[in-house]
């Protein structure tokens, strides 16, 4: 049954961001025939909309007032349920995101339905919308559906596949004007200090996890990336690590961090706790090095080596280096 | 002022995943043997960041609320002898089943017959099912700000500074009284309470309340008001063949992972 779908767009840099492009090709065959449309806010805002449709979507609402550049949940749920009220959508799809972590909930609220968050899948069943989401710290997964509309639901980074840009693609723009008054002031924002290549976008990413025993040690797992490349590898952490002290929070791999799908991760000194294993078990490949053989991370690694870190590391990083 | 701090009993987040299990029929999570349930962590440090306002010199009652049977008066009882005030257990046949619509509109029933309550807290999300929305929903249901995600919470005169985990850094905002807040284990460890607080916290006033009490019609939570309907939940299979790469040495076994990979073209 066709029905519309809704993407609440974000923007990076004047354009559509990677996600959105992900979250409009499934909500292509999420609508079955009807139709998909975006919200897009902010700055550049309208100028994105050629990417939008491009990537699958049919209609843009969109504002360049940059007060939306600067998130606030109360000013872009606004606007969403403007978009909402208009289009009156059976789905509405938001990124695993600050803003869907934010404004999600609070469309679900506002309208008496329901919100699935962070799901790795949506898809329609037999015409019911159905999402599956990690639970239990990644321990068990749940299926629901939705007995009341729209359904909303924040999907993770790299879940689906963007669709490859449609050439001249081309559709309808519809202003949603400027933002309203909001009650939350931004006062301030300290950038997470990072060199080199985010952990999202590495194709390689080395953690380091509680085994390691203490923060310096984290300058070997840095010397590891080093060796792999510094275009190609970048640095993580546990939970455990981060709650210790030991490396930036911004680091951190995790449910409560950030989720990775580099083509190599590297788990050093991790154990794998559930909660650790649903920031990277999309990975394409772990390797795990870890001194205890029953660890759980060895269950989800394709490559394992048992032994100490601290005589294991030092060694690959030669044998890394002797093989470029 | 009057803070309030949401506090769920859940199964142990430790519980080693050898020991989890799921009854596919039920779609329920079997409870580990000689593991107890415990409050979640997330919400002990949601706690925490109302307890370190009360110690900052303001004049603060904390009142714990937990929604469920019983058991949750545990949940209660930890957050009182880390140093809460009052508990305050809904209890009622009618809200088993609820879904995150229904937790919150009981939640939101609750703050608004406390009356006069200008913060409540909540764990960034419960570590069960890692949902993340009863904070935000709260806010919105009472019309109030929410700050999600907090490493820090300050108060300035009658309004909230929230310093919030972004994945690109730290933002800090500014909201109006009354608020929401949800608590990050960025904050730091929540306070283990001595046994005196835990045998005062014995005295302390547990209140409950009823769906009646609320004023809220039976039909509206629990399984019959779910929006939500879990269809299926289960344990994902993860592959379990993993190669141990071998060696007389570390430098040997380095030397036959870097050929692994260079096979699989990953290197």
């Amino acid at each position: 049954m066709a029905q519309d779908v809704l993407v609440v767009g974000e923007l990076a840099g004047g354009a559509i961001t990677s996600t959105t492009a992900e979250l409009l090709n499934a909500a292509k065959s999420l609508a079955e025939g009807g139709a998909v449309a975006v919200t897009l806010l902010g700055s550049g805002a309208s100028g994105a909309a050629a990417g939008a449709f491009a990537a699958g979507a049919g209609k843009a609402f969109t504002s360049d007032d940059a007060a939306y550049d600067d998130v606030r949940a109360d000013q872009w749920a606004a606007a969403v349920d403007n978009a909402i009220g208009q289009q009156n959508p059976g789905v509405v799809l938001f990124a695993q995101s600050p803003v869907g972590r934010d404004v999600a909930p609070r469309i679900a609220f506002r309208r008496n339905t329901a919100a699935a968050m962070d799901c790795v899948s949506v898809a329609m069943d037999g015409g019911a919308f159905k999402a599956t989401r990690p639970c239990y710290g990644g321990n068990a997964q749940a299926v629901y559906s939705f007995t009341t509309a729209p359904a909303v639901a924040t999907v993770r980074a790299k879940s689906f596949d963007a669709a490859e840009p449609a050439a001249g693609a081309s559709g309808e723009t519809v202003d949603l004007g400027a933002a309203p008054a909001s009650n939350i002031e931004i006062v301030g924002m300290e950038a997470a200090v990072s060199a080199g290549l985010k952990m999202e976008e590495a194709p390689i990413v080395i953690a380091g996890g509680r085994g390691l025993g203490d923060a310096d040690s984290f300058r070997e797992i840095e010397a590891l990336a080093d060796a792999f490349g510094a275009d190609k590898a970048t640095t993580g952490a546990s939970r455990a690590a981060v709650d210790l002290g030991w490396y930036p929070p911004a680091k951190q791999v995790g449910l409560t961090g950030k989720v990775v799908t580099p083509d190599l991760y590297v788990a050093v000194a991790i154990s794998g706790a559930s909660q650790h294993m649903a920031g990277c078990s999309g990975s394409k490949m772990i390797v795990a090095i870890n001194r205890d053989k029953e660890a759980n991370i060895f269950k989800s690694a394709k490559y394992g080596i048992v032994g100490d870190w601290k005589a294991v590391v030092p060694a690959l990083i030669e044998a890394v280096k002797a093989a470029k | 002022m009057h803070f309030v701090v949401c506090a769920k009993q859940i199964p142990d987040p430790e519980t080693p995943p050898s020991a989890f299990r799921v009854n596919e029929q039920t779609n329920e999570v079997i409870p580990a043997q000689g593991i107890a349930p415990v409050l979640s962590q997330f919400d002990a440090i949601a706690a925490e960041a109302a307890l370190r306002l009360k110690e900052a010199g303001s004049d603060v009652k904390i009142t714990v609320v937990s929604l469920g049977k019983e058991s949750a008066a545990a949940a209660i009882k930890q957050v009182l002898a880390m140093g809460a005030d009052e508990g305050l257990l809904l209890d009622d046949d009618a809200f088993q089943g609820s879904d995150w619509n229904g937790t919150v509109k009981i939640l939101s029933a609750a703050i608004q017959k406390l009356g006069n309550v200008d913060a409540v807290f909540c764990g960034r999300q419960a570590a069960d099912w890692d949902m993340g929305q009863t904070g935000v929903g709260i806010a919105e249901t009472l019309g109030w700000p929410a700050s999600i995600i907090a490493k820090d919470v300050k108060l300035d005169g009658d309004k909230l500074v929230v310093q919030r985990v972004l994945p690109d850094g730290f933002q800090t905002v500014k909201t109006p009284l009354p608020s929401v807040v949800t608590v990050s284990n960025e904050l730091g460890e929540p306070r283990y309470p001595k046994l005196a607080q835990i045998m005062q916290a014995a005295k302390k006033t547990v209140t409950k309340w009823s769906a009646a009490d609320l004023g809220i019609d039976a039909s509206s939570v629990g399984a019959a008001g779910a929006r939500l309907k879990l269809e299926r939940l289960f344990i994902p299979q993860s592959g379990g063949n993993v190669i141990i790469i071998e060696g007389e040495t570390p430098q040997e076994q380095a030397q036959n992972l870097v050929k692994a990979l260079q096979a699989d073209k990953v290197l």
